[in-house]
């Protein structure tokens, strides 16, 4: 196995277009914090693109930032917060829930399309993405979009290589549309609801004008391992609602969504964050070891129905609901969900409600033979084969991470 | 004058057949003839491009519209795609040997899910129409292209449609989520849905803003959301512009991202106020409305902080409103802005680059001198927090040469916004009018990525051809990627 550790986009390119002429599949790592994300990839050798790295330039008053792909998301973060602004859409720290201590980095949070809690508000990776420069599977540069917040010039590229797991280009450098950080933020706790209350109630809270901006439900045993005490200690299920804005406005919106919701407990501007970004990262609420992972994606008013229909299967059924219900994370026992790791059951759970499934944690050889992104079949299974051809021809950009055989 | 691609003879040679044929899948007056009934479509709303189509087509279901995509296929017969033809770039611009697809029976809300904050809709509603059909439950589709009273979804999806509020809302991209799509070989295809995200690529994404050249939508499921409790604006007079630009610049420091932020330019001022009487203030250079939106401590909270901004940048008015009926007002210069300008001028021509905020200034005294060596003057709007500019070219159609002066003028200003970082269209697509203008911004290498995508959808380019692409798709050449590996020399990469 050789690694390919280039310096520069030039020297970048010149290793796919080798790779691509000797028809030699790569491995596209940025810092690889995320590796065990996807199916495991068919090659021999890795490109590792870490040396591809660095703010290149940050305007605040345009809420623009252009960096390099595996500039570490925590020193963007920084560099955001000592001019007060933020990525609104909280890339989630995924080190604990994949088991590696390698960095997080920027391109990995475009190339898995992340979002965390804020996602019912603010949008995902996907809906910041303003412009690249990339690398094809034939060792081309080439770029889309650009650096405004404001552009329809062109296919929006940007939505195609967010979330497509770097099978389509290498990502050699990224523009992105940054927001103000909220002067401060509560969360409003409410306890012990039964999961489809809970989802009607974060429905209610969603549908207020008062710019609920996360809504998030822990059933019992999730409540119970928050490291954040008003939760912990609390009596069973947990459902927050978090508030973001001028402290005036906070207050008053607080109020008001109580008085739909009912009373709840507050907590303070700490301890939200705490929890939403314990809420992002998943990996503390959930059951730790032998387990296998789902992560759904459904119409949010199905997802205790969901639940329940995987539970009735597999009783080591434990799940989480955030996005007002949009995101479930659905942890089984590896032993009881068997070798499929519980996909037939959990597909079979989702139809009638839409959306999509992925086995986010699973060992390589379960995530080898499952499918672990949902499943593309007839037309929109072809037309996603002939995408992928469009941009790779010969194959070489992780082969086989989101799909057997491509 | 933008060329359209040669007709292709053997088609136009057949029309007889195709038309007889396309009326056994769509009945009755679903298939347009005469030539009379046809000029109602030869333009969208860039009318200085005018083209009757071969035959109009009005299906009413997905499976027609998949039937007549299937037929053209086959027979290699180019289609375009039309909402209500309001497109300022002429992305609904018909071909002399195309069938124009109207899809202006897709009329009806199929459901509004207010659980799930979305509503499902045929294509034909018009932006308003959604709107109109839930605000009885306290929602709203956010987007709002001025041409909301007229403009389909279906249309807004193709171009990914703005409006003034996106800076804090977003575009049509982030408030759609789902959409049936039928390819131009006939398979019809759901993406999206009423979750969030794709478990693939997302091909959802990249259709909104393919200006109808991927696939032709039949259904389309946006998202909802609650309706801000209240909003007041504020009218803010400049001694120039570009003091309007630096106020902006410190709102948005400052941390706070407004519901909408607009600013006018002198000539366009004068023409508003003579059009509506919305009290603007007659001595500002620039003017800048700002509208905060949300619950009123919010609001009141906000208007303090941007009027002490204001103040501190040199404003030399500053009004924020005191009623609904006094907010509305204020807006109402500006949503008159564009026939307010009609008024002054026989004719305008509208233009829309986006730049960074902090090269206005610049921008805009290259574009006092483009006026002298045009002849023609220019007013401006300009979307502010997101730095879309809206030039208004005052020509007169009937003066010898003053409609190509007007577009070179036009595309003179393009030019600038992608020379000082911008691009060439910040919501109105480049559909016809800038096609020409894309290599400003693109490369061979990066068009020619964009184009294979094109193929993967519609692999004999039959679909809008002769629009965004300065050439013509060759799929089959585009396939053959080379790979230039055996010309370079791998000096000194490094090896671990």
């Amino acid at each position: 196995m050789t690694i390919y550790r280039p310096s520069d986009e030039k020297q970048l390119s010149e290793i796919v277009a080798r790779a691509a002429a000797e028809r030699q599949p790569l491995e596209v790592v940025s810092g690889g914090s995320k590796r065990g994300l996807g199916r495991p990839v068919k090659a021999e050798h890795v490109l590792d693109v870490s040396q591809i790295a660095g703010v290149v330039n940050y305007e605040p008053a345009e809420l623009v930032l252009t960096a390099r792909p595996a500039t570490p998301l925590a020193a963007i973060k920084a560099e955001l917060a000592a001019k007060r602004q933020m990525l609104a859409f909280e890339p989630p720290d995924w080190r604990a829930l994949m088991g590696s201590n390698a960095e997080p980095t920027l391109g990995g949070a475009l190339a898995c399309n992340l979002a965390g809690p804020r996602r019912v508000r603010a949008g995902a990776a996907r809906d910041v993405f303003l412009g690249f420069s990339a690398v094809n599977g034939a060792g081309e540069i080439w770029k889309a979009g650009g650096k405004v917040v404001k552009n329809v010039t062109g296919y929006d590229m940007m939505k195609l290589l967010a979330g497509s797991f770097g099978t389509l280009s290498v990502l050699t450098e990224v523009t992105l549309r940054v927001a103000p950080r909220p002067e401060t933020e509560t969360t409003i706790l409410l306890h012990g609801l039964a999961d489809e209350v809970a989802l009607r109630t974060m429905a209610k809270a969603l549908n207020t004008p008062f710019e609920v901006s996360s809504v998030a439900h822990l059933p019992p045993a999730a409540a119970r391992r928050s490291q954040v005490a008003e939760i912990a200690g609390g009596l069973g299920a947990v459902t927050g609602a978090r508030l973001e804005g001028p402290a005036p406005s906070v207050a008053w919106r607080a109020e008001a969504v109580e008085r739909l919701v009912g009373r709840g407990a507050r907590l303070d501007a700490a301890a939200s964050a705490r929890f939403w970004e314990e809420a992002g990262e998943v990996h503390r609420l959930l059951p730790p070891d032998g387990r296998v992972l789902w992560r759904l994606c459904p119409a949010p008013s199905f997802a205790a129905a969901i639940v329940d229909a995987v539970r009735r299967r597999l009783a080591s059924t434990e799940a989480l609901f955030d996005w007002g219900g949009g995101l479930v994370w659905c942890s089984l026992d590896g032993g009881e969900a068997g070798p499929d790791a519980g996909a037939a059951i959990v597909r079979a759970a989702m139809k009638p409600a839409g959306g999509h499934a992925t086995l986010v944690v699973a060992p390589e050889a379960t995530r080898e033979r499952s499918a672990v992104f949902e499943p593309a079949e007839g037309p929109l299974g072809e037309l996603t084969a002939r995408i992928k051809a469009g941009f790779d021809p010969f194959g070489v950009l992780n082969p086989g991470r989101m799909r057997e055989g491509s | 004058m933008i060329r359209m691609p040669e007709p292709d003879g053997a088609v136009l040679a057949r029309r007889s057949e195709i038309v007889a044929a396309l009326r056994t899948i769509v009945p009755g007056e679903g298939v347009i003839d005469s030539e009379r009934e046809r000029r109602a479509f030869d333009c969208d709303g860039l009318t200085a491009y005018r083209q009757l189509p071969m035959v109009v087509v009005l299906p009413e279901t997905t499976a027609e519209v998949a039937a007549v995509l299937r037929y053209c296929r086959a027979n290699a017969v180019k289609v375009v795609p039309r909402g209500a033809g309001t497109s300022l770039s002429g992305g609904a611009l018909p071909l002399e040997d195309g069938v124009l697809l109207g899809l202006g029976k897709f009329k009806r809300i199929l459901e509004v899910d207010v659980a799930n904050r979305c509503a499902v809709v045929q294509p034909g509603v018009t932006n308003l129409g959604i709107t109109h059909a839930v605000q009885a439950e306290g929602l709203y589709y956010a987007p709002d292209p001025s041409s909301q009273i007229a403009c389909t979804i279906g249309g807004n999806v193709a171009e990914n449609s703005g409006g003034v509020h996106c800076l804090k809302y977003g575009l049509t991209t982030n408030n759609v989520i789902g959409v049936e799509l039928v390819t131009m070989d006939g398979d019809v295809i759901r993406v999206g849905g009423k979750h969030f995200d794709a478990g693939g690529y997302d091909l959802l994404g990249v259709l909104v803003g393919s200006e109808g050249m991927l696939g032709v939508v039949t259904e389309v499921t946006v998202r909802l959301l609650p309706t801000p409790p209240g909003a007041r604006a504020l009218l803010i007079g400049f001694p120039s512009v570009e003091g309007a630009g630096e106020c902006v610049a410190a709102v948005i420091a400052a941390g706070i991202i407004p519901g909408g932020m607009e600013i006018m330019d002198k000539l366009a001022i004068d023409a508003a106020e003579a059009f509506v009487q919305a009290g603007y203030p007659m001595d500002a250079e620039g003017l800048l409305i700002v509208e905060l939106d949300g619950c009123a401590a919010e609001v009141d909270h906000l208007i303090a902080a941007v009027e002490t901004i204001a103040v501190e940048h040199g404003a030399t008015s500053c009004r924020a409103s005191r009623s609904e009926d006094e907010r509305l007002l204020f807006w109402a210069g500006r949503k008159a802005a564009f026939p307010a300008v009609g008024r002054i001028s026989p004719d305008y021509y509208c233009m829309d680059g986006t730049i960074p905020r902090k090269a206005i200034g610049r921008v805009l005294k290259r574009m006092k001198t483009m006026e002298e060596r045009y002849g023609l003057r220019c007013a401006n709007v300009f979307h502010a927090g997101d730095g879309n500019l809206h030039p208004l070219i005052l020509y007169d159609a009937n003066k010898p040469g003053e409609l190509q002066r007007a577009e070179d003028f036009g595309a003179d200003i393009l030019r600038l916004c992608v020379e000082v970082g911008g691009v060439l269209t910040g919501e109105h697509g480049v559909g016809v009018e800038k096609r020409d203008l894309m290599d400003t911004m693109f490369n061979e290498v990066d068009l020619n990525q964009q184009q294979r995508l094109k193929c993967a959808f519609d692999s004999e380019s039959l679909l809008n051809p002769g629009k965004v692409f300065p050439q013509l798709c060759r799929c089959a050449e585009l396939g053959r990627m080379h790979v230039n590996a055996g010309k370079l020399r791998f000096p000194d990469l490094p090896r671990f």
